[in-house]
């Protein structure tokens, strides 16, 4: 079993950035549950995409049973403890808290999950799930993300061989790549990996489908296959001056920044182009890093900025500056190749805004190629795999998939879900045809 | 302001906030800062033989975020020689000569009973409390709640205290005990001038179940303590009312859960004419008692009484036996759409701990028939529309309600379900259909 952790190196960028939500002691988490009203028919957990028993979790760490509690979340969603750090919970389980509606403060329940997941799961030689007995069948998942991980993992709790391929260095897909590191390190998204991996699925990395083996030799190996591709590389805007140091895809500078040894160079004027959640994330991490000032360029209005109202007051209060209605038309470089500025179109003028690094976040391409290895599984207009939602067949009935390549890009825990609801048809499917 | 003074039995005080014999009357240094602090009274810590205390000797139990809803001591009476108490309680007298001192007094002999009175009253105490209550240690030696459970015992010494007493006696009562009021005529039997009620309730506080020893926890065991704190006032209530109704004229000092002056007000409107404070004190200090008596001072003004002796016993004829409660009686529970947050604690609670009638928003068109009544009974027009909770304002079947309480009791925002009358202009109560020969309901094992 391979330790991830280890593989990381101590000193990142990220590291300088601590936790906006740190994990709350036994007495703060007990004080907080008892304040939960123990709804019925929860609104929390209507809220969650995985139908997280909120208040049963919660119930439980009141009464001590941090393990139970951890079981209850863990049993709905495996990545409950990720997912309790990254969910926008402001728009999912806590924007729903009835006490949102009594002149409250809703109940913390990122926190208290967190608390649960990561207290309940840390002591890898006392498991919170039992093994069963092996069953003969096997899968493949495509990419270690997290709905590959949810799928292999519930699996695998049902005595199915699970094989994750990555193509990376690293599995874990955005959690350990993406994330905002005031919210989760690399490093813990690689233990919960680890933990995954102590359920008994396996992992291999540094193996890229349709390169380092095919699609026809997962399906003729494996029962099942799954795709978790996630996304690829950063869009670009196609302006003059674009390519070249200094202007960065977003995802892929906030993946150097977590994982790369050492510390980032002084940053100074960042612009960061786009209006949705990366956007904020690239430009709320190059302010708290430190960079002289951060401006997010948009080409409509604020209030059509994709990107959640609550990080968007987040960036505010960390000194990102907001220009709306401005076009990209080129980035200005000096004689010696250095980034200058961003050129913008807003108002009929052309402004250009002062830029040492021009981070891009309008959208990830999608890994085409990748679906074309297995025959029966389609593309929809936008190169989003077809799959059905509730249990992730594609067009190919041993070939399953979910999370960012069939949805285009949402949450981690949508991506839970995904895997998750395909686990359980694929297990529910095997299941009937034994007995 | 209302005249808070009182008398109980012939003993006088400024109001009726007596500390009770417990860790904080234990010296005469802690009663003087009571004192200075605003209390009316204090009923000294037992005397008798001195004895030895265990380490530890209190528990509590906490409920919800609440500290200290129960407690519970295995402490004895006074470990101090008694010459020290004497000397405290005369210098107490001097300083504070209006206030109560009563002393409680617990010993075995009939001579041993003497001589203690006879040493209490030389130093200046304003009456006597006999400690027949304490549930844990003494009542092994043959003392405390060992006496208090025989009637006999109680009337015997009660006769031997009031031989010699110059200063008005109460009997102070366990509620470890079948039934009280037997326990209080006992005591009115043997001449005493009153009773105070309750004495702790015997109690094992719970079990460290990684030592598998009970709480709290001396070394390798525990034993069975006096439970006390906010979590016994019904019970306190209970018993004071008992006695209030069915031993007529017999004056009461309350005690058992008071905290606030809205607790000290229910044991005066059900008959204690002072009441008396422990845990409240030992968790939250005498500062409290600022409270108990602003706060009672403005009720009394708000409902026009001039002295707090005009509340004593007013609740008490209205505490009845069941045969005597209006079975006609109806509420309906009513939910404020417009403060409900959409918790439906009141529904789970409702369908499956009373009468299944409440019915979430959510579930309304798909829902089952009901459990015991024909046809549906979903009012025409629910809810305003665009409430946050919206449609997951639960809904009252008002056939189906019966009028428990229960969901009014669970919601957590106040005001949220009322329990609202039903007029009817009937009357009728179970006694009057036995007497009218119609006590029989139909179903029963011989139909």
């Amino acid at each position: 079993m391979t330790a991830w952790t280890e593989k990381l190196p101590g000193e990142r960028a990220e590291t300088a950035l601590a936790d906006k939500k740190p994990l709350m002691d036994a007495a703060e988490a007990r004080l907080e549950a008892e304040r939960c009203l123990y709804c019925a028919d929860a609104p929390c957990t209507i809220a969650c995409p995985t139908s997280i028993d909120v208040p049963g979790f919660i119930k439980r760490i009141a009464s001590g049973n941090v393990r139970g509690s951890a079981r209850t979340i863990l049993e709905q969603n495996i990545l409950g403890y990720s997912c309790a750090r990254v969910c926008p919970v402001e728009v999912l389980c806590e924007g729903s808290c009835v006490y949102t509606a009594w002149q409250d403060k809703p109940i913390a329940i990122g926190r208290l999950q967190r608390y649960a997941t990561e207290n309940g799961t840390l002591d890898l030689a006392a498991p919170v799930f039992g093994a069963k007995a092996s069953t003969g069948k096997r899968v493949a998942c495509v990419g270690a993300g997290p709905a590959s991980l949810a799928f292999a993992a519930y699996l695998a709790m049902e005595g199915h061989k699970a094989v994750v391929f990555e193509k990376r260095a690293l599995p874990g897909g955005l959690n350990t790549t993406g994330v905002a590191p005031y919210k989760l390190h690399a490093d813990d998204a690689a233990r919960e990996v680890e933990w995954v991996q102590s359920l008994g699925v396996e992992i291999r990395t540094g193996v890229e489908v349709g390169k380092d083996v095919t699609g026809a030799q997962l399906l003729a190996e494996y029962d099942a296959v799954f795709l978790g591709l996630g996304l690829g590389d950063d869009n670009r805007l196609g302006i003059p001056g674009e390519d070249g140091p200094g202007v960065v895809g977003a995802t892929a500078w906030i993946e150097q920044m977590k994982l790369a040894k050492g510390t980032l160079p002084k940053l100074g004027h960042v612009v960061v182009v786009g209006g949705g959640n990366t956007a904020l994330d690239v430009a709320r991490e190059c302010a708290l890093l430190g960079a002289e000032a951060v401006m997010m360029v948009y080409r409509r209005g604020i209030a059509e900025m994709s990107g959640y109202d609550h990080e968007l007051a987040g960036a505010r209060k960390e000194g990102v500056i907001f220009v709306d209605h401005a076009t990209p038309l080129a980035v200005v470089r000096d004689a010696a190749g250095a980034v200058r500025a961003l050129r913008v179109s807003k108002g009929g003028a052309e402004v250009d805004l002062p830029a040492a690094l021009v981070a891009l976040a309008i959208g990830q391409s999608k890994l085409r190629s990748v679906a074309s290895q297995f025959p029966g599984v389609a593309l929809d207009a936008r190169g989003c795999v077809v799959a059905d939602a509730a249990s992730g067949v594609t067009g190919n009935l041993d070939v399953f998939s979910g999370g960012d390549c069939v949805n285009g890009g949402k949450e981690v825990v949508n991506a839970v879900a995904d895997g998750r609801n395909a686990a359980r048809f694929l297990h529910a499917k095997w299941s009937t045809s034994h007995g | 302001m209302a005249d808070l003074s009182i008398d109980i039995a012939g003993i006088k005080g400024p109001n009726p906030f007596w500390l009770a014999s417990a860790p904080p009357a234990n010296t005469g240094e802690q009663v003087m800062r009571a004192f200075d602090a605003g209390w009316g009274g204090a009923v000294w810590k037992t005397l008798g033989d001195p004895i030895v205390n265990t380490s530890s000797r209190f528990g509590a139990i906490d409920y919800a975020n609440g500290k200290v809803m129960g407690f519970n001591n295995i402490e004895l009476i006074t470990d101090r020689p008694l010459a020290v108490n004497l000397a405290e309680i005369r210098e107490v007298k001097r300083r504070y000569p209006k206030h109560a001192v009563v002393v409680s007094l617990m010993t075995e002999t009939k001579h041993d009973w003497h001589t203690l009175i006879r040493k209490v009253e030389d130093a200046g105490c304003d009456g006597l409390e006999l400690n027949f209550g304490c549930p844990h240690g003494m009542c092994e030696r043959g003392m405390g709640s060992s006496v208090g459970q025989e009637p006999k015992l109680i009337t015997e010494i009660t006769r031997w205290v009031k031989e010699v007493a110059r200063t008005p006696v109460l009997v102070k009562l366990t509620p470890n005990t079948g039934d009280v009021v037997e326990a209080a005529q006992a005591a009115r039997a043997g001449g005493a001038d009153g009773v105070s009620l309750i004495n702790t309730i015997k109690s094992l506080m719970g079990v460290d179940l990684e030592r598998m020893v009970p709480n709290p926890r001396v070394g390798d065991g525990s034993t069975n303590g006096g439970y006390c704190g906010p979590a016994v006032k019904p019970i306190a209530l209970h018993m004071v009312a008992a006695i209030a109704r069915d031993v007529r004229g017999l004056p009461i000092s309350g005690i058992g859960g008071v905290q606030t002056w809205r607790d000290a007000a229910e044991f005066l409107a059900l008959g204690s004419s002072t009441v008396q404070v422990c845990t409240a004190v030992m968790h939250l200090g005498y500062r409290i008692v600022g409270d108990l008596a602003d706060g009672l001072s403005e009720w009394l003004d708000a409902h026009g009484m001039k002295s707090v002796r005009e509340l004593v016993g007013r609740a008490v004829p209205a505490y009845k036996e069941w045969g005597d409660l209006d079975l006609s009686y109806k509420v309906l529970a009513k939910i404020d759409p417009a403060t409900c947050i959409g918790c439906q604690r009141c529904v789970v609670a409702c369908q499956d701990g009373a009468h299944q009638c409440i019915f979430t928003g959510r579930e309304e068109k798909a829902r089952p028939p009901h459990a015991h009544a024909k046809g549906p009974a979903r009012p025409p027009s629910p809810f305003p529309v665009g409430l946050l909770a919206g449609e997951r304002v639960p809904w009252v079947d008002e056939p189906e309600c019966v009028g428990c309480n229960l969901c009014q009791l669970v919601c957590p925002v106040p005001a949220c379900i009322t329990m609202q009358e039903v007029p009817n202009g009937k009357r009728d109560t179970w006694n009057e259909r036995v007497a009218r020969g119609a006590g029989k309901v139909p179903g029963g094992i011989h139909d």
